[in-house]
């Protein structure tokens, strides 16, 4: 619900920004919205939450990657503190959903600004294998500790009253409650991708030495784009935790800071709506296929392959190249 | 006798001599990837996978055609570095001028592809493999019973392990390796053909990774998963050995495993994340690896 | 038994009001568990084809029961079953989940069947809290818990003479669950622990771990891990000679296919505990064969507690004449069961399905005759004995 009014309070400043929104965007946007609004009645609520929250969570991490040109290979740990954080406050201490959600963001915003100003002082693959070893001490303590409940997870997470008032329990409100925070959420990614501050993040991407002696402090960039990915990853983390009433170890595992980067690489990283497909493509694969048992890991693995050799820019990259407009 | 923090220095013995056997296997893959890494700039995420196919390649030689370990210690390796040449021949040759990024994620899929393969025809509990004959039993220390098959693992790999340090950094035809990463048009411009030497160390690459397969066949479960969990902690290996170091990567191969050991005895819980402890300071304070060249 | 009896006379008066007419009724299983992971062995598609063998067997078709059978693997994660587990109770309107291995996941699933209104036997999952602290009036579990393992292997080692113990636990809640349920095992039968190492999840060396074990004076190791992770930890203890130096191992939990994939080299003399082996009598040797047919391989208990649980649920289905979960699980638990493959038995008010297990010791060598000849039976547990007493708030038939 934050994110809603935060989202609202950016509006306004929309106008005054000298970098509009293009018409193609707009209509993307709309149609997304609308299709949004119908999903619910046409597929499984749940489902469409999931894919929702990994929409957002690989939006965040492309924030990084695609706009930061910093590849992350932990980003498991602010999506999965998150979520632990959340599933807690909802369950143990009692907080209505929003105020959950809420704590868990927080939680990976302060973890983000820790792990990010220890790790944006390294480069490249240096760069992915701190932030690597960071999230493996985050799945080190999320197993050791006693509150996240080791392997079984945070279970049973109540789903709650937003603002102490509307009840979540039913699948299409709670929807709702999420297609708020998560569209929110990718939004607000929008703006701060198209905001000054974007602009200077491109400028980084593009030529660091130049930017630093044009006066930028780099490393200040650096560390604010990081934050704000994990934070916002943490958003997606907390909100999966209030959808699926739990927080568990899959969610800080290795490997789920590669599915995300393979979410970002198969939709089109750099791209606005690449991560979006590339989410919603990776767990309708996962979700659809479940029952061909594990012939489904041998089809993932021939998707990989085919997308590295052929795909490279992603779906959404391939179609921006045709229709030559940026997506 | 002095005691360590309450640990008799048989047991620590005991225990640092186990971590060194442990750190053989983190070397010879390490080094693989090393190899992979330093001379074809891929990030060989397929390495689990093609260390677990060594160890199954050994058993197929065994129960299909009746070869037993010693000739397997050849033949698997081979037979891995074959598919590791075909691999690179299709698809990997594809990706060089790109970010390592592509690379890593191709080798990913492979991974996975190959990891599916074997589920779905072996299962996943895993294949009996027995210790060679020759290597049955084990030899007294006094502090620890040590099997013979688990000295032979270090002397092996050892050996493996000087061997291509010696090959890539002391023979011409390593000389001819390095200079085709420095400048392959130039190397080639010298009537040597460059993709194929290419092709090959791919191929060497994955041959080490299939003989650290075999070696651990007759003692670890021979199953499918037996590589997904180790690539993760050896790719630690070659960054806090340095990208692409040779002799990186065999010392902190050896080193961590020594590491690795100790903490088994002091924290065991921890000893699956001390790598990575380790890997966030050296990262942190030393950024191109113990053994790195400055980038 | 007697609770049984009693409560089956309760609901015999219930079942005389409806009718059991062949009105075709239709019921949908979902076999949900791991097809592509540790367990995918000893559950996966062969639980499915379990499944499927007792729906044919019950002869569902002629009793006008139509059953359809879909499956779907949840990677050993509670996120991904409890998905599965919401979307087939909303959408795809799946009766009853079956198997479920792993606990967390078998928890979540738990959950989502009491809020669902359906029935859900789990075969697959070792957790007493299923039927204990976290137990649901739709919850059956039928196969096996780490209080029947730790009652049976724990109990027969430490009466042989095992008294003092050193466990080697995987360091998650299965692990020490098991630990724990074992350890009272062993003080309650006089025994004693010298000490525990908690080893992280999943690992491939133990080497460090035996070592340490072996300088603890005790003379039991207590394996109170499963899977890879077990198979291991023998083959190396036989490596290290441990078992030569006079110290026994005791594998807590340890399946069929486990030591079909260590051979009896290695797994010779193992004590071992099991709800159901292949080779046990004519009546099993005659579905393993069939089930071998169908499956290519011996199926283990997890596989043999899906058909006998799948089974019982058809028989309640036809005696109330509905899926009415609440109806068909009051059945369940007032009349007792008596298969081919788990004999006698009945399902107790906190949803324990209460049978005999076996004690089993690993064969050697030289008298295993065959792939699969790897047991020979020590001992019979009783229903009653081998697991853990139900907690009164559990009890859900009153």
């Amino acid at each position: 619900m934050m994110a809603l009014t935060k989202n609202q309070a950016l509006e306004p400043a929309k106008q005054p920004s000298s970098i509009g929104m293009p018409l193609l965007h707009k209509v993307i946007f709309l149609v997304l919205l609308a299709f949004l609004l119908v999903l619910p009645f046409m597929v499984y609520p749940v489902f469409a939450m999931k894919v929702m929250c990994f929409a957002l969570f690989a939006a965040a991490f492309n924030l990084l990657l695609g706009f930061g040109g910093l590849l992350s290979f932990g980003h498991a740990a602010y999506f999965g503190g998150a979520s632990y954080i959340a599933a807690q406050a909802a369950k143990v201490w009692g907080f209505t959903p929003e105020l959950a959600v809420l704590s868990g963001t927080l939680a990976a915003a302060v973890l983000g600004l820790v792990i990010g100003a220890l790790s944006i002082r390294r480069q490249g693959i240096y760069f992915a294998m701190v932030t690597l070893a960071f999230a493996q001490m985050v799945y080190f303590f999320a197993l050791q500790s006693d509150f996240t409940g080791g392997e079984d997870g945070i279970q049973s997470v109540p789903r709650g009253d937003l603002f102490g008032l509307v009840s979540l329990q039913d699948n299409i409100s709670l929807y709702f409650f999420v297609l708020v925070i998560t569209f929110g959420g990718i939004l607000m990614l929008y703006r701060i991708v198209h905001s000054p501050f974007g602009q200077v993040l491109k400028a980084i991407r593009e030529n660091e030495p130049r930017a630093i002696s044009l006066g930028y402090q780099v490393n200040r960039y650096k560390l604010m784009v990081f934050t704000l990915s994990a934070t916002f990853a943490g958003l997606a983390g907390a909100t999966k935790s209030q959808v699926f009433q739990l927080a568990s170890l899959t969610d800080v595992h290795w490997s789920m800071s590669g599915e995300v980067v393979l979410m970002t690489l198969l939709g089109g990283m750099g791209t606005i709506f690449g991560p979006l497909v590339g989410a919603a493509f990776i767990v309708s694969m996962q979700n659809y296929l479940a029952t061909f048992g594990a012939w489904v890991t041998i089809i993932q693995g021939f998707a990989f392959v085919i997308g590295v050799l052929l795909f490279r820019e992603g779906i959404i990259g391939v179609i921006a190249r045709i229709i030559k407009r940026p997506l | 006798m002095f005691e360590l923090l309450g640990i008799a220095p048989q047991v620590l013995m005991g225990q640092l001599l186990l971590g060194l056997i442990n750190g053989s296997f983190y070397a010879v893959l390490s080094l693989g990837l090393a190899v992979i890494f330093g001379l074809l700039n891929i990030i060989n995420f397929a390495h689990g996978a093609q260390y677990m196919m060594g160890a199954f390649v050994a058993w197929m030689l065994l129960n299909y055609l009746g070869i037993g370990y010693w000739p397997a210690l050849i033949l698997a390796p081979l037979v891995v570095g074959a598919t590791g040449v075909l691999l690179e021949k299709l698809a990997l040759s594809r990706l060089y001028k790109l970010d390592h990024l592509y690379g890593l994620l191709l080798t990913f899929g492979v991974a996975v592809i190959l990891q599916g393969f074997f589920r779905n025809y072996y299962g996943i509990s895993g294949l009996p493999y027995q210790i060679p004959a020759a290597m049955a039993g084990g030899q007294n220390l006094g502090f620890m019973f040590l099997p013979n098959y688990r000295a032979w693992i270090v002397v092996a790999s050892v050996i493996v392990c000087l061997g291509t340090w010696f090959m890539i950094e002391k023979t011409r035809l390593g000389a001819y390796l390095r200079a085709a990463t420095e400048n392959p048009a130039l190397v080639g411009a010298f009537g040597i053909n460059v993709p194929r030497m290419i092709t090959l160390t791919y191929g060497f690459g994955a041959a080490l990774a299939g003989f650290a397969g075999v070696l651990a066949a007759p003692i670890y479960a021979v199953n499918p998963n037996m590589g997904a969990d180790m690539i993760i902690v050896v790719f630690a290996v070659v960054v806090i050995g340095g990208m692409g170091s040779i002799i990186g990567a065999i010392i902190t191969g050896y080193g961590l495993g020594l590491v690795e050991g100790l903490t088994r005895v002091f924290y065991p819980e921890g000893s699956a994340v001390v790598i990575f402890v380790i890997m966030a300071i050296v990262l942190l304070v030393k950024p191109e690896g113990l053994f790195g060249r400055a980038a | 038994m007697k609770k049984a009896l009693v409560l089956g006379g309760f609901v015999l008066a219930a079942m005389a009001a409806s009718p059991v007419l062949a009105a075709d009724i239709n019921v949908k299983l979902g076999v949900l568990n791991d097809r592509s992971g540790v367990y995918a062995d000893l559950s996966g598609e062969g639980s499915v084809v379990a499944a499927r063998m007792a729906v044919d067997d019950f002869k569902a078709v002629d009793k006008g029961i139509k059953v359809e059978i879909i499956s779907a693997d949840h990677q050993n994660k509670p996120d991904i079953a409890s998905n599965i587990a919401r979307q087939w109770y909303d959408t795809d309107g799946v009766d009853a989940i079956l198997d479920v291995p792993t606990s967390s996941a078998a928890l979540a699933v738990a959950e989502i069947t009491a809020k669902a209104g359906r029935v859900f036997i789990n075969s697959g999952a070792a957790s007493t809290d299923l039927t204990g602290a976290q137990c649901q009036p739709t919850t059956i579990h039928w196969t096996y818990d780490t209080a029947a393992l730790a009652n049976g292997t724990g109990k027969a080692v430490t009466e042989a003479g095992g008294k003092k113990w050193f466990f080697l636990t995987a360091d998650y809640a299965f692990g020490h669950a098991l630990e724990r349920d074992t350890t009272k095992v062993v003080v309650a039968n006089g025994g004693e622990v010298v000490g525990s190492v908690n080893v992280p999840f999943p690992a491939t060396d133990f080497s460090s771990f035996l070592l340490q074990a072996q300088g603890s004076g005790a003379n039991v190791i207590g394996l109170a891990n499963a899977g890879g992770d077990t198979v291991n930890a023998i083959k190396q203890a036989a490596e290290f000679g441990i078992t030569q130096a006079g110290q026994q191992l005791a594998a807590l939990l340890m399946f069929v296919t486990d030591v079909h994939a260590l051979g009896t080299q290695t797994a010779q003399g193992l004590n071992l505990t099991e709800a159901f082996y292949w080779d046990q009598n004519d009546a099993t040797r005659a579905w393993s064969a069939r089930f071998e047919k169908l499956h290519g391989s011996k199926p283990t208990m997890v596989q043999a507690g899906v058909y006998s649980g799948t089974m019982h649920y058809l028989r309640a289905i036809e005696a109330v004449g509905s899926t009415d979960s609440k109806k068909v699980i009051a059945s369940m638990k007032a009349n007792g069961f008596d298969d081919p493959l788990f004999g006698k038995g009945y399902v107790r008010g906190d949803g324990r399905a209460i049978h005999d297990m076996y004690l089993f010791e690993v064969k050697k060598p030289s008298e295993s005759t065959g792939e699969w000849d790897l047991y020979k039976q020590i001992s019979v547990i009783k229903g009653e004995d081998a697991f853990l007493p139900m907690m009164p708030q559990c009890d859900f038939t009153k």
